[in-house]
């Protein structure tokens, strides 16, 4: 269990990592949702499943859905008719 | 100027850090409760509630009002950005379906969405989550179909019927407890047998409430933004 325990923390500092290094904004949001992802998969190795639910289902999910819409309506992503037309 | 600021504040920031999690681990050994108060609930919980989630237990048995209190916080959050939002231009969105990905990957999570948030809500009291994890899931399952296909927006007056109705039963229960004398929000209908899912008296109620109303009031809030952002 502690080798699982060590491959979760280290993929979610690479994780944090490329959340700051990475150009695009999508991709940032990808990244910082599976930090959250892998604190989930910590919380459930830890024994906390209802802490675990509420970091999948709150943060991985729901947050970053809040910060991909935010990131279009500030004109940092675009969606929709441009990139389908090509 | 601005650049010794933050690289400053950043320094300040891990000393705190460092000084933070050295007291933590000196203090404390790993993994030792510093009360007993959690052994206790954890002994008791289940003979004196009926829930077999003793997390239920705390949350809305012990620590009823507590959640009457943080699902208020959500609400009142969640109209705050509902008054801002929903004042300029909504329905004059340029309407752009997703891709074929999103719009079939929708009409086939929806039923699964809806099924596992159910399930999360209404086995709360026996299995690891409950109100709010449920909730959340079934906001997320009536939003995902919302972004496929913006045309067919959500119905704002009905989930916030819903909400209202849900948050105006957690508190009618609460009050029922007072009507037999007991304190606001104790646990009512007997024990019934733990671990069967008509168990735990009022709590999967308290539950159920506590999750159409973070579902309803999630999804509200989600659609707006969407409404919103779609003008730019």
């Amino acid at each position: 269990m502690l080798w699982l325990a060590v491959l979760t923390i280290v993929v979610m500092i690479a994780a944090a990592v490329l959340t700051v290094l990475l150009r695009s904004y999508l991709a940032a949001i990808a990244a910082v949702s599976v930090v959250s992802l892998a604190l989930a998969v910590l919380f459930v190795i830890l024994r906390a499943p209802d802490v675990a639910l509420a970091e999948a289902a709150v943060a991985a999910g729901l947050s970053g859905v809040l910060l991909a819409l935010t990131a279009r309506r500030v004109g940092l992503w675009r969606t929709g008719g441009d990139a389908d037309k090509k | 100027m601005n650049g010794y600021g933050r690289t400053t504040a950043s320094l300040l920031f891990l000393a705190g850090l460092v000084v933070m999690l050295y007291a933590l681990f000196t203090a404390l050994p790993f993994g030792a409760a510093p009360m007993q108060i959690g052994q206790e609930i954890v002994a008791r919980a289940p003979g004196e509630t009926g829930a077999a989630n003793i997390v239920t237990a705390i949350l809305l048995g012990y620590r009823g009002f507590d959640t009457l209190g943080e699902v208020t916080i959500l609400f009142v959050a969640a109209t705050a950005a509902g008054l801002v939002l929903s004042g300029a231009g909504a329905g004059e969105l340029p309407r752009q379906a997703g891709g074929f990905i999103l719009r079939a990957a929708a009409d086939l999570l929806f039923p699964f969405l809806v099924l596992l948030g159910a399930y999360i809500i209404v086995h709360g009291h026996l299995t690891p989550g409950g109100g709010f994890q449920g909730g959340a899931i079934l906001a997320a399952a009536f939003f995902i179909p919302l972004l496929a296909n913006p045309a067919s927006p959500l119905n704002h007056s009905t989930a916030t019927l819903i909400e209202g109705f849900a948050g105006a039963a957690f508190i009618i229960i609460g009050l029922l407890s007072l009507l037999g004398g007991d304190a606001f929000l104790t646990p009512l209908f007997g024990k019934g047998t733990l671990g069967d899912l008509f168990s735990a008296g009022s709590l999967p109620l308290l539950y159920l409430a506590i999750g159409l109303k973070v579902g309803s009031e999630l999804a509200g809030l989600m659609a707006r933004i969407v409404e919103v952002g779609g003008k730019s």
